[in-house]
């Protein structure tokens, strides 16, 4: 649900609102959706879509090829890709800084372990060519001590494009996140409870709201 | 040669305030409501949660997905505009202290726009420590003296809780309270059958219609970012916003206050403020001058008062401004509870903060440590934002993901496997407790360092000592105790030892610092009376965390509100009665 919608339900489920209400018959209310930025987030945000792109196209290209191998298609959802989770990475480096060196550095660490490896660049390997490199840096226990810092990066790019795909609409879907709407809390659901062998107290069904 | 013009404005005020969060908001509402004329100076821009929210935002609508900045120390998506650090108005330390943070909120409403909502009394006992334990100082007024204001907060206002009939955590006049989470039931369960109590929470937030001007609570589980529908209490929407609408209140924002101005007879004259804007300096002059910057802010204002009449400052012939600046202390512990994971989905987002909690439940008299802390818990299926999932490598290597034992690491639909499993299974708790006032932690007016309007800006010198240290002990082995108790695994907060002070928060951390103008007695060792009016200067007055001579094991706010109001309440009386 977009934030209209939602902010629609907000009325249609009649749960008091007056303030909105009032706002809503009003158009000289009708609020930006960066209403709720002050003045120097409006500039900084600014400052960074004006400036110039972080990462090149070989990079940007390399990326999008591992988020899709950590984030890939499956049953459930679509792919890190189709949730422009390398979008957000570019963002976010640009954002917190401190990413910026580990990142480049270690696309560029991949590049020349597959250089050694294959003769080519990352992106140019074959798809097992590609994973057989992944493997080798996937798994931290298992990894040889020669591409520690290989699993460094990998690690990095784990965190980067999960926390990117499940903040997606797609991931967030995904994960089966219910909340973020209008509700009226009435506690936890009875078979919930069962499954847990819970219950809630008669102190508690009398002292509580219930709807 | 030109000079600089203070543009002092004709009109006089019966009282401007500076500052508009709980203390500062409440004075505003009540004094304008009685029909006098009221200047609000504010620091930040205004700010109405109506319009101003992120309530109900996803977190792809942030392009940082709800990670924080310097602007939003606590997410992109909470509502304090600034925190710990503001661009231009440094802060300063002084060496060997532990580093004080000093949240500012720099907005209308300040800090009330994001605050927990926790809601909590001063019981009997909080007002007379020293009586109790012979250390820092009893109040000048007792419980019985503040009762009346908190029941009518609890009505103005609005709070959820329960009756419980404890003797220092005050029965109120309180709304119906959500049902505990799946979590908290847990954690009620395993705290109780150790002796712990566990009760509903008491926060500021309208389970029940209480007004026509308020919405009601929809459970978004979101205070933190303000509420479109005034479903709980913000300084902005509950009290500025109404008090405005009396007609009666002049609200400037973008005054960023400078001194307190004083007559050659050392009565408070009014306020000077730098207007952001035109960077232009302008005075406005009231019957009664009214301090609500916050503990530190107010505490800067006054020592930046320097006159004749006050050479050490204004209400400062004691030399205590500045002085017993004590925050809540704070420790925590998180892991996950594995029988819940693969859980069934439903929304379980609540209330924007606890359903349950556990008020202080021990004799310190039988402890090594002189004050009590109360306990919060968290946990559940929550909203994701940035951050969420990562550290994969360090779950799903260690526990079993759908009966299968997995390689730590991973990618591909596997890893999607483990992030499903794994969501909602992560819990927490944290200590917040009473730090004991000391004459020794303080602010001062650093002498080297001004800030970009050329203000004097503050050195801290503040120090957690051996009654806190061992009260985060303390924390840290009931944390443990109650997560044994419920079958979780800690995965953090469980390393902290003598050489860190258990985990123990600086001071500030907590951003419930209190006590740099406190209210006392003698006017030697207390700059305020049990009105919080001056000792030194009848017609200035203080309402917001400066005034507390000590705090307690609850969160401070409700006391910030009842004693505005007490004072606020005093202030209309002394007019009428010509006293000031």
């Amino acid at each position: 649900m977009d934030r209209r919608n939602s902010i629609k339900a907000l009325f249609f489920t009649s749960f008091s609102a007056s303030v909105l209400m009032a706002m809503a018959k009003d158009p000289k209310t009708t609020v930006a959706l960066d209403s709720d930025r002050m003045q120097e987030e409006k500039d900084y945000l600014a400052k960074i879509k004006a400036g110039p792109k972080f990462f090149d196209l070989h990079e940007m290209a390399t990326i999008k090829v591992l988020a899709d191998i950590i984030m890939p298609k499956d049953k459930v959802s679509g792919s890190a890709s189709e949730a422009k989770v390398p979008d957000f990475i570019e963002f976010i480096v640009k954002d917190m800084p401190e990413h910026q060196v580990p990142v480049r550095g270690g696309l560029k660490w991949l590049d020349r372990h597959s250089n050694n490896k294959h003769s080519k660049q990352f992106v140019a390997c074959t798809p097992a060519e590609q994973i057989g490199i992944v493997d080798e840096i996937a798994y931290p226990k298992k990894a040889k001590p020669e591409v520690s810092q290989g699993v460094s990066f990998f690690n990095k790019m784990r965190d980067l494009v999960t926390t990117g795909f499940y903040t997606s609409e797609i991931g967030v879907k995904d994960l089966g996140y219910m909340g973020n709407v209008p509700n009226q809390w009435n506690g936890v659901p009875a078979e919930v409870l069962k499954q847990y062998g819970l219950a809630y107290t008669d102190k508690e069904n009398k002292e509580c709201i219930s709807y | 040669m030109s000079t600089v013009q203070v543009k002092v404005a004709p009109k006089k005020y019966d009282a401007v305030i500076v500052g508009s969060g709980a203390g500062g908001g409440m004075a505003a509402y009540v004094l304008a409501k009685a029909g006098l004329k009221v200047c609000l100076l504010e620091a930040g821009p205004d700010y109405d949660p109506a319009k101003n929210s992120s309530q109900l935002k996803n977190p792809w609508e942030s392009p940082r997905r709800g990670a924080s900045t310097k602007m939003r120390p606590f997410g992109d998506f909470d509502a304090s505009f600034w925190g710990w650090e503001i661009d231009g108005e440094p802060y300063t330390q002084t060496k060997g202290s532990d580093k004080f943070e000093w949240w500012r909120a720099r907005m209308v409403g300040g800090r009330t726009n994001h605050w927990g909502r926790i809601s909590l009394r001063f019981g009997p006992k909080d007002f007379k420590r020293r009586s109790i334990d012979g250390l820092g100082d009893d109040w000048p007024i007792g419980y019985e003296d503040v009762k009346p204001y908190y029941d009518k907060i609890d009505q103005l206002i609005g709070v959820y809780g329960t009756n419980e009939g404890l003797e220092n955590d005050p029965d109120g006049i309180f709304l119906p309270p959500p049902k505990p989470r799946l979590h908290e039931l847990m954690f009620k369960k395993a705290a109780t059958g150790i002796n712990i109590p566990v009760i509903p929470s008491r926060l500021s937030i309208l389970t029940k219609k209480i007004n026509d001007e308020r919405g009601v609570c929809f459970y978004c589980g979101q205070c933190n970012r303000s509420c479109k529908v005034y479903g709980d209490f913000s300084s902005s929407s509950v009290l500025v916003k109404p008090a405005i609408m009396t007609g009666n209140v002049d609200l400037i924002t973008g005054a960023m206050a400078r001194e307190v101005i004083t007559d050659r007879e050392g009565k408070a004259v009014g306020v000077s403020y730098v207007n952001k804007n035109d960077k232009q300096e302008y005075q406005i002059n009231a019957k009664v001058v009214i301090l609500g910057a916050s503990t530190c802010e107010t505490a800067r204002l006054l020592l930046n008062s320097k006159s004749q009449k006050h050479p050490n400052g204004l209400a400062n012939s004691s030399g205590v401004v500045g002085h017993y600046l004590h925050d809540s202390t704070g420790a925590a512990m998180g892991g996950v509870i594995p029988s819940l994971f693969g859980r069934k989905r439903y929304n379980e987002d609540g209330v924007g903060g606890m359903h349950v909690y556990t008020p202080w439940w021990l004799d310190n008299k039988k402890l090594d440590f002189p004050r009590g802390y109360h306990i919060e818990y968290w946990g559940g299926m929550s909203q994701p934002n940035y951050g969420f999932g990562m550290g994969m490598q360090g779950m799903n290597g260690k526990f079993q993901v759908n009966g299968q034992t997995k390689e730590e690491g991973g990618y591909g639909a596997s890893l999607k496997e483990d992030v499903r499993f794994f969501y909602g299974a992560s819990v927490g708790m944290g200590g917040r407790g009473e730090g004991i006032p000391d004459f020794k932690n303080h602010c001062k007016i650093d002498p080297d360092v001004v800030d970009k309007y050329g203000i004097p800006v503050l050195n801290f010198d503040c120090k957690n000592s051996d009654y806190e240290i061992k009260q985060a002990k303390h924390m840290k082995e009931t944390f443990r105790e109650i997560m044994h108790e419920m079958g979780a695994v800690i995965t953090w907060g469980d390393q902290d030892d003598a050489s860190n002070n258990y985990g123990l928060s600086n001071p500030g951390n907590i951003i419930h610092e209190a006590g740099t103008v406190r209210m006392g007695n003698d006017k030697k060792t207390s700059a305020l009376n049990a009105w919080g009016q001056a000792h030194d200067c009848n017609n200035l007055f203080c309402v917001d965390g400066s005034v507390f001579t000590s705090q307690a094991d609850k969160n401070i706010t409700w006391t910030i509100l009842a004693l505005s109001m007490r004072t606020s309440e005093y202030i209309l009386d002394q007019l009428k009665k010509q006293n000031i």
